[in-house]
């Protein structure tokens, strides 16, 4: 049904049948494939469409079913569920992710199943409720999880992870012990539909791998990382994602690449150890890039900070983004044309939904003709993203004199000092960039 | 106006503060990792630790005790949109 390659390929795809695909000894995957979907909640395209993946492990005392699908699969999946299990075996019914495109079928499996119980981690309660939306508490029950807590089968036991923001709040994983299976939830899934379903069937994945990576965990690399360090020590023998292809060809190649990408680069960088600033700037008659160049000059007098240039005209969104998040702080430098910044600050700064801009600084500033409303707009915009903005904007109109140029190169040195804690500004820096405890005014932080 | 000292571990900052501010204008100013969402005392994403001075928070509200039970938080676990700072703590992200 998807991106079959001609020829090489004789096998039947294993989903063919409709009924249940078994993945390993009684765990069964009982999924969906939705191969025309082009574009999945309105950030990511999907150019051969995606699958919802849930499974069900039989043990000698029932059957758990890991995860549901996204509502109009229901049928695929009851199907599916139907051929391998009786409802009333299901004992319980584990979520490791509650978003809709894997709880969708989840009411109707509560009234297909009622001696199943929720199983959820332990900050998916108040997310379940707003979910399901109950009449009242009193007639609704589920258990958390937490690392650590496992459930029985009877001869088999599923353990959970407590992966919290992969990508929500309430995400986890959980673990079959014997089988040596990962039920990572959207953790390791792509946007690949393949009805050969497994990872050294389908075809070429690793775009679709590196692309959901980037939007949907690049924003919550610390919680990754967390994650990791409960996920690597776990002997694997197979990823279940909720997502994409079943890992099960050297699925620790995923866990490393998972690793490889939360890590940052920058060590390779020359100048790494400092603070990084980088100055973007558009102008029509060159007074923002006069401005822009003075900025710079004022910000590399201050010592530790490594200062980049960069003319919005003359570079494409997705680079600057992998800059920016890298950097410890920004400025842009825009006119103003009839009374807003221009289109490419814009473009740029509504492009940083996959990075994390906490704790970063941003400025801005430029040269304007009439009313300069460009750089309080970028100012908000910035503390809208969860920047600081500890230095005002600077505005001048049109063309810069020499004192005005003066002042450019001290709100750059100004910003500068801001980044390394000179001055009394702040060091918004978090994790391993800040040592020791330091102490400002509140009124300092505005 | 009383002030009060609100120090933030993971990043090992300590802001000087107006007493009776809430810990969220706080740390999302100065950039510490508690994260945030709702801001209502609704969604529990803001959930902190507090490390030292428990006492030194206004007492949490039927709400946030509600929302805090609800996200399974531990002892001395308070959201950080609700929690006014009275006296000098300590904090980080639960």
């Amino acid at each position: 049904m998807t991106m079959r390659p001609t020829g090489n390929m004789p096998e039947t795809a294993p989903t063919q049948s409709g009924d249940a695909v078994e993945i390993a000894d009684g765990v069964h995957w009982i999924g969906a494939l939705d191969s025309a979907l082009r574009s999945f909640d309105m950030i990511l395209r999907t150019a051969n469409g995606t699958t919802y993946n849930a499974y069900a492990v039989r043990g000698a005392h029932g059957v758990a079913v890991i995860d549901t699908v996204k509502a109009e699969f229901s049928g695929d999946f009851f199907r599916r569920l139907e051929s391998i299990a009786d409802y009333d075996e299901i004992r319980f019914i584990v979520l490791n992710h509650l978003e809709p495109d894997h709880t969708g079928a989840l009411p109707e499996l509560m009234r297909r199943a009622p001696n199943a119980r929720l199983i959820i981690s332990k900050r998916a309660p108040a997310m379940l409720k707003a979910l399901l939306k109950p009449p009242g508490d009193d007639n609704f029950d589920y258990d958390v999880a937490d690392t650590g807590d496992e459930i029985s089968l009877g001869d088999r036991t599923l353990g959970f992870l407590h992966t919290p923001f992969l990508h929500w709040p309430d995400t986890q994983c959980s673990y079959l012990v014997e089988e040596q299976i990962l039920f990572s939830g959207d953790v390791f899934g792509c946007h690949y539909c393949d009805d050969r379903l497994f990872n050294d069937r389908v075809g070429d994945f690793r775009f679709s791998f590196d692309y959901y990576y980037a939007h949907i965990m690049r924003p919550f690399k610390p919680h990754v990382l967390d994650a990791l360090k409960l996920i690597e020590p776990l002997p694997l023998k197979l990823i279940a994602p909720t997502h994409g292809p079943i890992l099960r060809d050297r699925p620790r190649r995923y866990v490393a690449r998972y690793r490889e990408l939360s890590t940052s680069g920058d060590c390779f960088e020359p100048g790494a150890e400092h603070r990084s600033l980088i100055v973007f700037y558009l102008s029509a008659y060159g007074s923002t890039a006069r401005m822009a160049e003075a900025v710079c000059a004022g910000a590399e007098s201050v010592p530790g900070v490594r200062v980049s240039l960069y003319d919005l005209e003359g570079g494409e969104i997705d680079p600057f983004v992998d800059l920016i998040e890298a950097a410890d702080a920004l400025a842009f430098g825009s006119p103003t044309v009839n009374g807003d910044a221009v289109k490419p600050v814009w473009d740029l700064l509504s492009s940083l939904a996959v990075v994390s801009l906490r704790g970063k600084i941003g400025a801005a500033f430029g040269s304007f003709g009439w009313s300069g409303e460009a750089v309080p707009m970028i100012e908000d915009r910035m503390r809208g993203l969860k920047m600081r903005v500890p230095v005002p904007g600077l505005r001048v109109k049109l063309i810069p004199t020499d004192d005005e140029l003066a002042q450019a190169r001290d709100f750059g040195s100004r910003l500068a000092l801001a980044m390394t804690g000179g001055g009394h500004s702040p060091d918004a820096r978090g994790g391993d960039a800040a040592r020791g405890e330091r102490v400002i005014d509140f009124a300092d932080l505005k | 106006m009383p002030k009060a000292k609100v120090t933030f571990e993971d990043i090992g900052q300590t802001v000087n503060v107006p007493a009776g501010i809430r810990v969220i204008e706080v740390s999302e100013k100065v950039g510490a990792g508690i994260i945030y969402g709702c801001r209502e005392g609704d969604c529990g994403t803001c959930m902190m630790h507090v490390v030292e001075g428990w006492n030194n928070l206004t007492e949490p509200s039927v709400l946030e005790e509600k929302v805090l039970r609800e996200n399974m938080a531990s002892r001395h676990d308070r959201l950080a949109c609700q929690a006014q700072v009275i006296g000098d703590c300590t904090v980080k992200p639960a």
